[in-house]
């Protein structure tokens, strides 16, 4: 088993190296273009190769990406175009700032929605499942940005119980922080739970369709007994794929949060960066998102490992 | 507790249980069981011995309903109960013991700690007693290392270990009645008389009263005292095994005591004049990666004869097919075709060759594409083979659908709708579209009903007087291959240990293996268990 | 009423009217429209009137013109990128599937480094460099997703191909293009429309996030993603001018999603955990 997530992780790392790779190549496959599209299409030829040189573009592709790779590794993201701070002073706290979101967000939606899946699951059919089917389906429907604007709406304006901006300072009690970024985080939980119900409830049912299931039942244990001892140890790697996968969902689901709330958040700062066109910003930013994504993958696959008995005790 | 010997154990009553959609699957069975008494439910699929089984349990698979009768354990009617009252006696009083044990083990739990789950969660047994009780089974059912046997987890044993296993778990708390459905049926046949031979001591010894259920009357003759013939969810005939046996009353009954019984008898004597072969395997050998699954073999086949290949799971004789077709490359020897040799892989050799032996496989529902109308499954071979015009095609798939006995209108319907003798009809349709000269038939009867396998035989022997095709039969059934091989093979572990005229090869001397596979086949009386038994000692 | 066989849920009835009645809407805007595209004729965020049913927009346009003629591009982008990335994806999957080993390493690596960054953040990085006109946007979000119909498609094609009748078609010696085309595709058919109504879903609420970023369908033309960050300021001032756009966006995604529900629940059987006992 060991050597099964030893290859997986060095399998995660490989894949983090070849996203760096695909994200460089995304933004500096053409310096020509590059430049071109920055300074617009008024710019004369001698301003572009000017820039270009500036920026270093006219090195052959492969120094510009190891140098950029190498200083990536080292802490140093480069500097940002617009206005020429340190990339890394600026996303760290905002980078904080985004987890802190996350964090509130994961930790109501995911007890709640593995929970509410379960039980929709071992009460096919029936009506609290029906209903939670039909309001999940209605939640994955709507676009993020309705449901912030409706509990804006409803909640900091109309009756004023939530701010409708969440901007936080790193000086911020807990507890203001709490108060201050409850609706986004609200938000993004309704946005993760309807599909963490749901795909939750699609694996407890395939596991509930299984013979040993059925060998449970006709052994005449009791339905929690079946449940607790018989489904869920076999819906543990499923579901744990679930989460995974969902909170990897999380982190472009908070791109979009973080704009609508004004959230002082690593996910607002790239969306500026692609609308400003700086590409260090747009870098930096999709190799932090990228970074998160595999990890989280990596890490669901190894804990899915673990926790596959047929490779805890091989024959 | 007295145990009264002539105490009735269990009473089914006008029992009824029909599906969602409104089917009816048991259709007002009755039946009666006393304490230590073995009754065997015999049936084809569909019958409803299954559901029968379960519902004596007071359970219904998902998708249907036990809509009527009476299910008496003991005099208590347990339907009236409610939930919980239904749940306790299940496992204590009734105890299943399902067809795959595989299936019905949780991977993710100790097998010690699945079959002393039963006693301890009804509050009979501690933990410690427990253990010492199912330590006591797996001696009793002669498991290796009983002691440690427990500590393993389902993927590291056996399939007829885990069989036996799942016994010890029925057993667990020492319930009056055992259901046993099809126990033996996905076994090996090697397997299956050392776990059958198990499963009637651990009756006898415990005084079980037992429902057996299964499609082999044979099998059911060895530890039955009643048997009861189902058919489309309706009793058809009960009595005492011996009677139905000898003297099966209704003609349904009949048929299938007389189908079972030809499968003992020797019917085909070889071809004196035997023509020359047309496919042939040439010391050949073939390998799935590091794995020979097939071991310098060299086997013939000529037109107009049956060479059958008989062998259990494992034996290599599905590869054997493989590599003759081209699927699976021979890494040594030859394959010739009418003389000529054959280049080892499919894509290298061209479509004349490739439309002189056909295949037919053991699954007719994936072997026909669900989403083609059967005129168009029969006719793509005409078509791609000999370049017909769009109206001879037709003309000719008609003239197939009447070859295997299936009305002209089908070739515009879909296959999905049919049963598995009609759809396997269609197979046998598409391959002699082709004209081939060989047919490479792999276990086509073994997921059909007794009485279709039946015909289809019969349909096969009548196409090779007729057309005076070859067949290589594959097949782990020597009752088959009594019935119709010219010729047989006889596999172990991807080598023939022995090959010849079918007469030669079913009479002494025997290899030894022959010998093995050729006893361990139960004949339909019922003294042959014991008889084996006392006879290895 | 059965529909190809099959009859619908009421929910389904409902998915299926939803996207019937929208569809209709995109295509005869012109007519239907009481005002024009971009004529401003009323004043910021006036209330709903008899002569304005939801109001105006930001700038006095009135908002369910703007709906309606949204309803266009907003719709007809999505679907011709979901049309656009399942030719792609499924192409590619069935040649994963059916055409050997070399050929489906190569594909599933490629695409599983794609998959490994979050969609919206490689669709911002590419947009970043190449713009926001409407035919970059089509093709970048085409082939990102192509990337997941790839997945299915060869998931789907995998099962089939080792059906016997696969083999049977090859033991024959049909070639690969007959065999996937009359012997898989048929096949797949059904896992793949339910497919592609859940990426349709998916590429709209894309479209329409990356429209109400700033970052997809660009002025002149009306999506409804870009009416919603138009008028996104009304919120603060109480007015659900914001909504409209939005309430569009949700019912057109609820619509296909009740469809395609309804498809996904006609082969399923009911599981064990409704066994009787």
């Amino acid at each position: 088993m060991l050597k099964t997530i030893a290859v997986r992780i060095v399998l995660g790392i490989l894949t983090l190296w070849a996203v760096s790779v695909l994200i460089f190549a995304a933004t500096e496959v053409l310096p020509g273009d590059v430049a071109s599209a920055i300074l617009g299409q008024g710019a004369t030829p001698e301003t572009l190769a000017v820039f270009r040189h500036e920026l270093g573009l006219d090195r052959p592709a492969y120094v510009r990406y190891l140098e950029w790779f190498f200083n990536a590794l080292h802490g140093d993201l480069g500097i940002a175009m617009t206005n020429k701070r340190v990339i890394v002073e600026v996303i760290a706290p905002r980078f904080m700032n985004t987890l802190f979101l996350a964090g509130y967000a994961a930790l109501i939606a995911v007890p709640t929605s593995v929970v509410l899946g379960i039980i929709a699951a071992i009460n096919e059919g029936k009506f609290i499942d029906r209903f939670v089917n039909i309001i999940s389906l209605m939640t994955i429907s709507v676009p993020e940005f309705f449901i912030a604007y409706v509990l804006i709406l409803y909640l900091a304006v109309q009756f004023e119980i939530f701010p409708s901006l969440s901007t936080v300072f790193p000086e911020m009690g807990f507890v203001e922080k709490i108060y201050t970024t409850a609706l986004p985080a609200f938000t993004l939980t309704m946005l993760v739970m309807a599909h963490m119900l749901r795909m939750t409830r699609t694996s407890v049912l395939s596991i509930m369709s299984q013979p040993y299931i059925e060998m449970a039942f006709l052994k005449g244990l009791t339905r929690s007994q079946v449940i607790v001892r018989h489904a869920l140890p076999n819906a543990a790697a499923p579901i744990i794929s679930v989460i995974a996968l969902n909170l990897a969902y999380l982190i472009v689901g908070v791109v979009v949060i973080e704009v609508v709330f004004v959230y002082p958040g690593v996910g607002q700062f790239m969306v500026d960066g692609v609308t400003k066109r700086d590409l260090p910003v747009v870098q930096a930013c999709g190799l932090i998102f990228a970074g998160a994504f595999v990890g989280l993958n990596t890490i669901a696959d190894v804990l899915a490992i673990m926790v596959n008995p047929r490779l805890r005790h091989p024959r | 507790m007295t145990r009264d010997l002539n105490e009735t154990i269990l009473k089914l009553t006008d029992l009824r249980v029909e599906a969602l959609s409104g089917a009816v699957l048991v259709d007002n069975v009755s039946l009666e069981l006393k304490r230590g008494e073995v009754m065997g439910l015999i049936g084809e699929s569909g019958a409803g011995k299954s559901t029968i089984g379960l519902a004596s349990m007071v359970y219904a698979r998902a998708g249907c309903r036990i809509t009527g009768g009476k299910v008496e354990i003991q005099g208590e009617d347990v339907r009236t109960l409610d939930a919980e009252g239904r749940r306790e006696r299940r496992g204590q009083r009734i105890a299943y013991i399902a067809q795959s044990a595989a299936a019905s083990f949780n991977p993710a739990h100790r097998l010690m700690d699945q079959v002393t789950e039963m006693p301890i969660s009804h509050g009979l047994m501690t933990q410690a007693e427990a253990q010492a009780w199912a330590l006591e089974l797996f001696r009793a059912l002669d498991l290796p290392n009983p002691d440690t046997f427990g500590d393993r987890y389902t993927h590291q044993v056996s399939g007829g270990q885990l069989q036996r296993a799942m016994a010890a778990m029925a057993m667990s708390c020492r319930p009056d009645i055992l259901v046993l459905d099809e126990p033996t049926t996905a076994l090996d046949v090697t397997t299956q008389i050392e776990v059958l031979a198990l499963l009637k001591k651990l009756i006898r010894d415990y005084n079980m009263a037992a429902l057996y259920i299964s499609h082999d009357l044979a099998v059911v003759a060895q530890v039955a005292d009643r048997v009861m013939v189902l058919r489309h969810g309706k009793m058809v005939e009960v009595g005492e095994t011996g009677q139905i046996l000898l003297e099966p009353h209704m003609d349904y009954t009949k048929a299938l005591v007389a189908e079972r019984k030809a499968a003992d008898k020797l019917a085909m004597a070889a071809i004196t004049t035997r023509e020359k072969p047309v496919l042939e395997g040439l010391d050949v050998t073939g390998i799935y990666g590091t794995f020979k699954a097939v071991k310098h073999v060299s086997i013939a086949v000529a037109r107009g004869e049956t060479v059958a290949v008989v062998g259990e799971s494992g034996s290599g004789k599905s590869s054997l097919a493989r590599l003759l077709v081209g699927l699976l490359p021979c890494v040594t020897g030859e394959v010739k075709l009418h003389g000529e040799v054959l280049p080892p892989s499919l894509k290298n050799r061209n479509r004349d060759t490739l439309r002189k032996v056909q295949l037919i496989y053991q699954q007719p529902d994936v072997a026909l594409n669900p989403r083609q109308t059967i005129g168009e499954i029969i006719g793509r071979p005409v078509e791609f083979y000999f370049n017909r015009s769009p109206a001879e095609v037709k003309a000719r798939v008609a003239e197939l659908l009447r070859l295997v006995g299936l009305p002209e209108d089908y070739a515009g319907r879909l296959s999905t709708a049919l049963s598995g003798g009609q759809k396997q009809r269609i197979c046998i349709a598409r391959a002699l579209a082709a004209e081939p000269d060989i047919i490479i038939c792999d276990e086509p009867t073994s997921a059909l009903d007794q009485l279709v396998a039946d015909e289809i035989l019969k349909l096969l022997k009548q196409l090779q007087d007729t057309l005076g095709v070859g067949y290589l039969f594959i097949t782990h059934d020597l009752g088959i291959v009594r019935r119709i091989a010219h010729r047989t093979a006889v596999m172990l572990q991807g080598e023939i240990i022995a090959q010849g005229p079918t007469a030669d090869i079913f009479a002494p001397p025997f290899h030894p293996y022959t010998e093995k596979l050729l006893s361990s086949v139960p004949e339909m009386r019922t003294d042959w268990l014991d008889e084996v038994l006392a006879k290895r000692g | 009423m059965k529909l190809f066989g099959y009859k619908p849920t009421s929910t389904a009835w409902l998915g299926l009217a939803i996207i019937t009645v929208f569809i209709l809407v995109a295509v005869f805007a012109d007519v239907i429209a009481p005002y024009s595209e971009s004529e401003s004729v009323g004043q910021t965020w006036d209330d709903p009137s008899w002569d304005f049913l939801l109001g105006t927009d930001n700038i006095g346009r009135d908002m369910l013109s703007r709906l309606i003629f949204g309803a266009r591009m907003t719709i007809g982008v999505a679907l011709v990128t979901t049309v656009l990335s399942f030719l792609i994806g499924t192409t590619t999957g069935f040649l994963a599937a059916v055409g050997g080993t070399v050929i489906d390493q190569i594909l599933s690596r490629i695409v599983d480094v794609m998959l490994s960054i979050p969609l919206l953040i490689f669709a911002l990085i590419i947009l970043s460099v190449f713009g926001s006109s409407i035919m970059t946007l089509i093709l970048t979000l085409a082939v990102l997703d192509s990337t997941r119909v790839f997945r299915l498609a060869r998931a789907v094609a995998t099962n089939l191909v080792v059906m016997e009748y696969v083999e049977a078609a090859r033991l024959r010696g049909e070639g690969l293009w007959w065999i996937m085309r009359r012997e898989i595709l048929p096949n797949a058919l059904p896992p793949m429309i339910s497919e592609f109504g859940l990426r349709f879903c998916f590429n709209f609420l894309f479209v329409a996030s990356l429209s109400f970023l700033g970052l997809g369908i660009q002025p002149p033309y009306a999506d409804w993603g870009g009416m919603v960050r138009d008028n996104g300021k009304a919120i603060s001032f109480g007015l659900p001018a914001p909504l409209w756009p939005a309430l569009a966006i949700a019912m057109m995604t609820v619509g296909v999603n009740l469809v395609v529900d309804w498809i996904l629940s006609i082969n399923s059987r009911p599981s064990g955990a409704s066994a009787e006992m």
